[in-house]
């Protein structure tokens, strides 16, 4: 046999399907065990925000939940999605079918997880998503069995973006991401946008993944004149847009709206780069005593990093998930995933990392949201320290009104 | 009518000059492909994976032991090329004597075990570095844009480096031996040339390469284990548009292709990552043994 292109493209073909095996099977289950699957992006872009994280993170959930030592079993997986929604739905079905898991945490990437918001409608089983952006699991996608927990397209317009408008920044290019979430962060912005009297002039949509060099969206960007450009992007796309925005001296004339950016990119791009932007996040390690707390017991499953919202998220979602079923009876809540739900609605949340809170009938998760300014090299005291708060929006005023999503479970 | 056309070429001409960096990228990995291909037969996979390596390296020297970029340029491919060294003497050469197949499966999977370390070790989102002093400050206005001097070195770095890669195998003596013992082994070998030192230094001298297109790439992309991979798939096709094998057909690609890059970016940037996919099929149809190969 000799090698020709062929062979060459079907190795090249063959890169993405290794790994999508989830990574660990489960026995069958006993009656009084809850499994907990942890599906996330282990390998990718947005791995170190979420990924072995999140996992630490709800294994930590477990332990302070206590329901161990009232003889429930609790057993967790974790699968790894690498940001494409058919892997996602693949290991959510497997998941739920084979291996008999209770409820489906994390989800990265939003077209993932509308994916697996689809399974768990049809399967009658749950999803408690922390790290996927998209508003739409709360508006049109909304459905009985999902709770949207950390934070959402929408609050990341409103808090990041409004304040770039009300700072006098009234025309906008986007750079999006050209997938579900860079689709409807781009949406929500420049909804903010016009609604405060700006104008968006225009936006360009780069590949994702697989976007490296970000000077060509950069150029068109600057030849807009657009005051501020807001970058509708995630992880290492954003770290990258940062990194090459700075180098072509963009700064200088624009303001750059970094739409999400996480305490993990930040450390990524080192203070001298990040200093001065601004961005939005519902959990910072060093709010107040109880997330302090919090991030010293996470530490350590992080590898010494301070945990990101994404991880804090899944932490909060596992507890209050657990302290659910633990009162409802394990029986009781994995007979029916929008049961279990309902009992989730009913009940007030409260946990280290985003203090007490609730969750609404459309299964938004309520709590602040935090306008932060990276700190200057200068200014940081430490390591972590990265973040000066600049402003507190409330629960009720973080996340967007219920009647303005268009969710079918809201009545009227 | 004239005015429209001048203003799109007044849109146009920075991404042009864009393309033509992102080419000096492709230039440079499909050099070392192509080097490592033409002589050895070998499909190296890894060739993302040291690239990675590369821009790793330098940052290992710069914040563990100090090392600015400068230095980092001369020592890193040095390393990632003795970690080459190695990689062929303890595995490649053990399989030169088999099918192709099993050199492209060998590489394939060190590529993911290095990723996959590396990514264990350093996380998925990246290290910052930043570029020498002597390279920041002002861009430079070229009067339709703004390039920053990073840019400007990498592209003059990277044709510096293709033409004396071209020279040193086309029309030196050590390139006529290097050329002789893919077309006869045996027969250099009994004019007393130790062919397997050669190949083993002409895989070092690939990955070298790729180690140097990665420190070149350090200050200007997140260096994160994933770097490599996003490129390779890209680079292959770089080559196998050119022509497997033929080292100038790769460098000219290359730049051609960067430039086609960037000017999609403009045109429809959502089929910017599948537009050189799209030309790789037409080549292929049109001309199987690609645009410079000898079928």
């Amino acid at each position: 046999m000799t090698i020709d292109r062929r062979t060459i493209l079907g190795g090249a073909a063959a890169l993405p399907v290794l790994g999508a095996l989830p990574w660990r099977s489960a026995r069958a289950q006993a009656n009084n065990t809850l499994k907990l699957g942890v599906l996330t992006d282990m390998s990718g872009t947005y791995r170190d925000g979420c990924g072995p994280g999140s996992v630490a993170a709800v294994r930590q959930a477990v332990q302070d939940s206590g329901v161990t030592g009232r003889g429930i079993n609790v057993e967790v997986l974790m699968g790894d999605h690498q940001n494409k929604p058919d892997v996602a739905s693949t290991i959510a079905r497997q998941w739920i079918d084979r291996d008999g898991v209770d409820v489906i945490i994390d989800v990265a990437t939003s077209s993932c997880a509308l994916a697996v918001n689809s399974v768990v409608k049809e399967k009658n089983n749950i999803m408690l998503n922390s790290t996927g952006a998209t508003a739409d699991l709360t508006g049109p996608a909304c459905n009985a069995n999902t709770i949207h927990w950390t934070y959402d397209t929408w609050m990341l317009a409103n808090s990041t973006g409004g304040a770039m408008v009300k700072s006098g920044g009234d025309s906008w290019f986007f750079i999006t991401a050209d997938y579900a979430f860079g689709h409807a962060l781009e949406r929500d912005t420049g909804d903010v946008v016009k609604k405060a009297g700006g104008r968006v002039l225009g936006s360009v949509r780069h590949p994702f993944p697989g976007t490296t060099d970000f000077s060509s969206f950069l150029l068109q960007a600057q030849q807009s004149r657009a005051k501020v450009v807001g970058l509708a992007n995630a992880g290492v796309d954003t770290i990258n847009s940062v990194k090459q925005a700075a180098e072509f001296g963009l700064t200088r004339r624009q303001k750059l709206a970094v739409l999400l950016m996480i305490i993990s990119d930040v450390h990524s791009l080192g203070l001298q780069t990040a200093q001065g932007l601004s961005l939005s996040e519902t959990f910072y390690w060093d709010l107040n005593d109880r997330t302090r707390a919090l991030s010293n017991k996470l530490k350590s499953g992080l590898g010494g990093a301070m945990p990101t919202m994404w991880q804090a998220g899944c932490y909060s979602a596992a507890l209050h998930y657990l302290k659910v079923a633990a009162e409802m009876g394990v029986a009781q809540a994995k007979a029916s995933g929008a049961e279990t739900v309902v009992r989730m609605k009913a009940m007030p949340t409260d946990d280290d990392a985003f203090g007490a809170g609730s969750i609404r009938q459309d299964g938004r998760k309520l709590h602040p949201s935090y306008l932060f300014e990276v700190k200057s090299p200068a200014e940081s005291k430490g390591p972590w320290d990265y973040y000066k708060l600049i402003r507190t929006t409330p629960a009720e005023e973080a996340f967007r009104p219920m009647a303005e999503g268009g969710c079918s479970l809201v009545r009227t | 009518m004239l005015e429209e056309l001048l203003f799109q070429l007044e849109m146009s001409a920075p991404q042009i000059v864009l393309g033509l960096v992102n080419g000096a990228f492709y230039a440079l990995l499909s050099l070392g492909l192509a080097v490592i291909f033409g002589m050895l037969n070998v499909i190296n996979f890894a060739h993302g994976a040291q690239f990675m390596m590369g821009a790793f390296v330098a940052w290992m020297l710069l914040n563990w032991l100090g090392i600015p970029y400068w230095g980092a340029l001369i020592l890193s491919p040095l390393i990632v090329g003795a970690f080459g060294v190695v990689i062929e003497r303890l595995m490649i050469s053990r399989l030169y004597k088999l099918d192709h197949l099993y050199g492209l499966l060998l590489t394939f999977g060190l590529a993911l075990i290095i990723e996959g370390l590396f990514r264990n070790q350093f996380g998925s989102s990246g290290l910052p570095y930043s570029p020498p002093t002597s390279l920041t400050g002002a861009p430079i206005d070229l009067g339709f844009m703004m390039l920053p001097k990073y840019r400007v070195w990498v592209v003059v770095a990277a044709l510096v480096v293709c033409l004396a890669t071209w020279l040193v195998i086309e029309k030196t003596r050590l390139g006529a031996y290097l050329r002789a013992a893919t077309e006869n082994a045996p027969l250099v070998q009994a004019f007393g040339v130790n062919v397997p030192r050669m190949v083993t230094l002409t895989y070092a001298g690939g990955v070298a390469l790729a180690a140097l297109a990665g420190v070149l790439a350090a200050p200007i992309y997140s260096v994160n284990p994933g770097m490599g991979s996003s490129f390779i798939i890209t680079v292959f096709a770089v080559v196998v548009i050119g022509g497997m094998g033929s080292i100038l057909g790769s460098v000219l690609t290359g730049f051609a292709l960067g430039l086609v890059e960037g000017l999609t970016k403009v045109v429809y940037p959502e089929a910017s990552a599948t537009v050189i996919f799209v030309i790789m099929a037409i080549v292929l149809l049109a001309r199987p043994a690609g645009l410079f190969g000898r079928a």
